[in-house]
């Protein structure tokens, strides 16, 4: 008796085994097949946005080839210059903001601390670019919405407000021990030192996904380029350029090169991202529990 | 003894300087810290600290020029925002029309709140000499050691630390964030919009954007109601049916019995990896009426060969669609976030519910549930407020389109930023876009702080 019991169950548990995994499988693939359509439109021979077949009649590297070469219309390897230059800059000014405000906030006590994290908070709730309009005119009166100051006005745009967004990088610091701070500074580290020399070091992963991030920010920001960019076509970054590539004049022409500059700015984003998975997850849980 | 002493008088000094009020200085200061307020840094160069005085005294000057040769001219013209027109003169020796310069109603309001700020930052600098001059004075008094430049410079990378890092932070948090948003303010309360032709010159007009927006028979009003509804109906669906979902797919990756968790994780989260736009764009072009996902459906006989499902031309579908589409974005995410999270729950409680008999079913609803929503409530408030600002999946996937009133300025699935990027890029009604930020911030504070008091995270913390 007790022996049938047990069999059933273990069946139970078997069927319901292979119904998860069928399930699951269904699920990825749901998830999966953008993505592989993009890969295999990348290296679609046939021209247009649309074709019957799921795999491309013929493959071929021209897109790619096109995408670099052809810069009449629209000038991708400038786009992508423009973009690193932008990344480049915004990732380092921004890295220093995120940092130095989280250690402040974290480490130090002053008068202006709790009113800085409410401020943050408060401004957190406005719509990102409610004030964008503003930006524009702000940087237009200062003379930076012309030829390539317009690369410095993005870098600030992106850099401008990343001390807002501390919380991850503050969770971080919180959780590495005070003793250590106390102990330097007992052996006469000043605080300086004691930031520079023993919580960077220590702090390599939260200071990685601080960079990534904000490196990424300006490759994927759509909406603060278009605004600020405007009628400038030399100044695009490559997001600004993608979104062209589908517009009606251009989209029979340039889907499949549209495809292949998704593809290559995805594939550091995936690989970041990959590495990235567990400062996301511990991120997530470390602000939850604080 | 003579380190003692040397402690005493740090400490006592550490005493004073953070105890020292602006108010204290100005009651019982000498005369020379009460001719502070006059003449900045004046306490400070009479009390040795003749470095740190004359740059109090430098910030004092360049206010006063920069008052002097323009603040005031733009404090003087704000009220009106401006009058003189740009008028066409007949030049008789150039024979052509010059433009005499007019009166630009936006620069001069730009103009007016940078100087309000500066006036504001001044009043703050000022606050603090007066205490520095009052902290010189009581020290001298006592014949205690005084900083000196030098002896504060080096503070700057020691105990004043926070001073050197978050200053330059807050510099740009202040001319990139604040003020634009002070300005987008002050817009709310004037005419400044292409209806009436204001561009140029506008004028305050009060609260009469406030009452245009609710007063339901108007357009505009009729319209905002409309798009708010729309906003809160796709807010709440956009956050739980992700935050479910999520959690579902987080569960059954993570259960016992499935193998090769990290290919299932791998596989939804590489589709993170491409950018959202690019990812939305796709999505938008395959569901147009001629895109890949009709034809295909034509091809395989599914529709008629003339027909197209009208996944962006009718509002519901429209909706439906976007809410759809916004799972397939966001639930990778949520996956990634919940996991640590699902993680954490003691796993004794599903111990005890299985001696106790509970199916799987009735654990998810007793415990998983019940933790998560105590332990994720933040997250939920972020993740609402985020979905009620989320620009990208609407702009990018459907336009705010189908527009079935033709004469609103807002399609069925435009949210109400979406619709505040049209009204003030689009269409110039800038002073109406104000007003519907202001409102759209109103309703997310109000909201989120209700939310988050009637919590249980914030009621007994560190239950559980």
């Amino acid at each position: 008796m007790k022996k049938e019991t047990t069999k059933s169950a273990k069946a139970i548990r078997t069927r319901n085994n292979v119904l998860i995994h069928i399930l699951l499988a269904v699920l990825a693939f749901i998830w999966v097949f953008p993505v592989l359509w993009v890969i295999m439109t990348s290296f679609r021979a046939e021209k247009g946005s649309y074709v019957s077949t799921f795999f491309p009649k013929a493959f071929t590297l021209d897109n790619y080839i096109k995408l670099f070469t052809d810069t009449t219309i629209l000038n991708f390897p400038k786009m992508f210059m423009n973009t690193l230059v932008i990344a480049i800059f915004s990732c380092l000014l921004s890295t220093f903001f995120v940092l130095s405000a989280a250690y402040c906030l974290s480490r130090m006590r002053f008068k202006m601390r709790k009113p800085y994290m409410n401020m943050a908070m408060i401004l957190g709730l406005f719509p990102g670019f409610m004030s964008m309009v503003a930006v524009y005119f702000i940087l237009k009166a200062v003379g930076l919405t012309e030829g390539s100051l317009i690369r410095l006005a993005l870098i600030l745009c992106y850099s401008g407000g990343a001390a807002l967004g501390f919380q991850i990088a503050k969770g971080f610091f919180d959780t590495t021990p005070y003793a250590i701070d106390e102990a330097a500074m007992i052996d006469g580290c000043t605080r300086w030192q004691v930031f520079t020399k023993i919580t960077l070091p220590l702090s390599k992963p939260i200071i990685i996904y601080t960079i990534l991030t904000s490196f990424i920010s300006p490759w994927v920001d759509f909406i603060f380029a278009k605004v600020i960019c405007r009628a400038n076509a030399d100044q695009y970054t490559v997001a600004i350029g993608l979104w062209k590539m589908l517009e009606k004049e251009y989209i029979d022409n340039w889907y499949t090169c549209f495809a292949a500059g998704a593809v290559l700015i995805s594939i550091p984003i995936a690989i970041l991202f990959l590495k990235l998975q567990k400062y996301y997850v511990n991120g997530m849980t470390g602000a939850v529990k604080g | 003894m003579k380190q003692l002493s040397r402690e005493a008088e740090l400490a006592a000094r550490r005493v004073d300087v953070g105890h020292v009020t602006c108010m204290e200085a100005l009651r019982s200061g000498g005369p020379e810290t009460k001719a502070s307020a006059f003449v900045m840094g004046l306490g400070n160069i009479l009390h040795k600290q003749v470095g740190k005085g004359l740059i109090f005294l430098a910030a004092e000057v360049a206010y006063i020029a920069f008052m002097v040769l323009s603040g005031f001219h733009n404090l003087a013209m704000l009220p009106s925002l401006g009058s003189v027109e740009q008028q066409e003169v007949w030049n008789e020796e150039l024979q052509v029309f010059l433009y005499t310069k007019g009166d630009q109603s936006i620069l001069i309001l730009l103009y007016g709140v940078a100087t309000i700020l500066v006036t504001l930052m001044m009043f703050w600098i000022w606050r603090g000499t007066l205490k520095s001059a009052y902290v010189a004075e009581l020290l001298d008094k006592r014949g205690s050691h005084i900083n000196t430049l030098a002896d504060d410079l080096r503070g700057l990378l020691n105990e004043n630390l926070y001073r050197l890092l978050m200053t330059p932070p807050m510099f740009f948090i202040l001319v990139l964030t604040i003020l634009p948003l002070v300005f987008m303010i002050c817009m709310a309360f004037t005419n400044y919009s292409k209806i009436g032709d204001h561009l140029v010159l506008f004028d305050w007009v009060g609260l009469d954007n406030f009452m245009t927006l609710f007063d339901g028979s108007s357009v505009l009003g009729g319209t905002f109601w409309s798009v708010l509804g729309w906003t809160l109906v796709w807010a709440f669906f956009a956050t739980f049916t992700n935050y479910f979902f999520g959690m579902i797919l987080a569960i059954l990756i993570n259960r016992k019995g499935t193998r090769a968790k990290g290919f299932w994780r791998f596989c939804f989260v590489i589709s993170c990896a491409v950018p959202m736009f690019v990812s939305l764009l796709i999505m938008r072009t395959m569901l147009q009426p001629e895109g890949a996902v009709n034809v295909l459906l034509r091809n395989l006989g599914l529709i008629a060969s003339d027909a197209s499902l009208p996944f962006f031309t009718n509002a519901t579908w429209a909706r439906v669609t976007v809410i759809v589409i916004n799972i397939w974005v966001g639930v990778p995410y949520t996956l990634l976030q919940l996991t640590g999270v699902l993680q954490n729950i003691p796993g004794d409680l599903y111990e005890a519910a299985d001696v106790d008999g509970a199916t799987k079913v009735q654990q998810f609803f007793k415990i998983t549930l019940p933790y998560m929503f105590y332990v994720t409530t933040p997250y939920l408030i972020a993740t609402f407020t985020g979905n009620v600002n989320n620009f990208n999946v609407i702009y990018l996937l459907s336009g705010g389109d189908p527009v079935t009133n033709l004469a609103s300025t807002a399609g069925e699935t435009d949210l109400l930023v979406t619709w505040l990027y049209k009204l003030t890029i689009d269409k110039q009604y800038y002073n109406i876009g104000a007003v519907v930020g202001i409102l759209t911030f109103v309703i997310l504070a109000i909201g989120s702080l209700l939310t988050y008091r009637n919590s249980k995270s914030y009621k007994e913390e560190g239950g559980f």
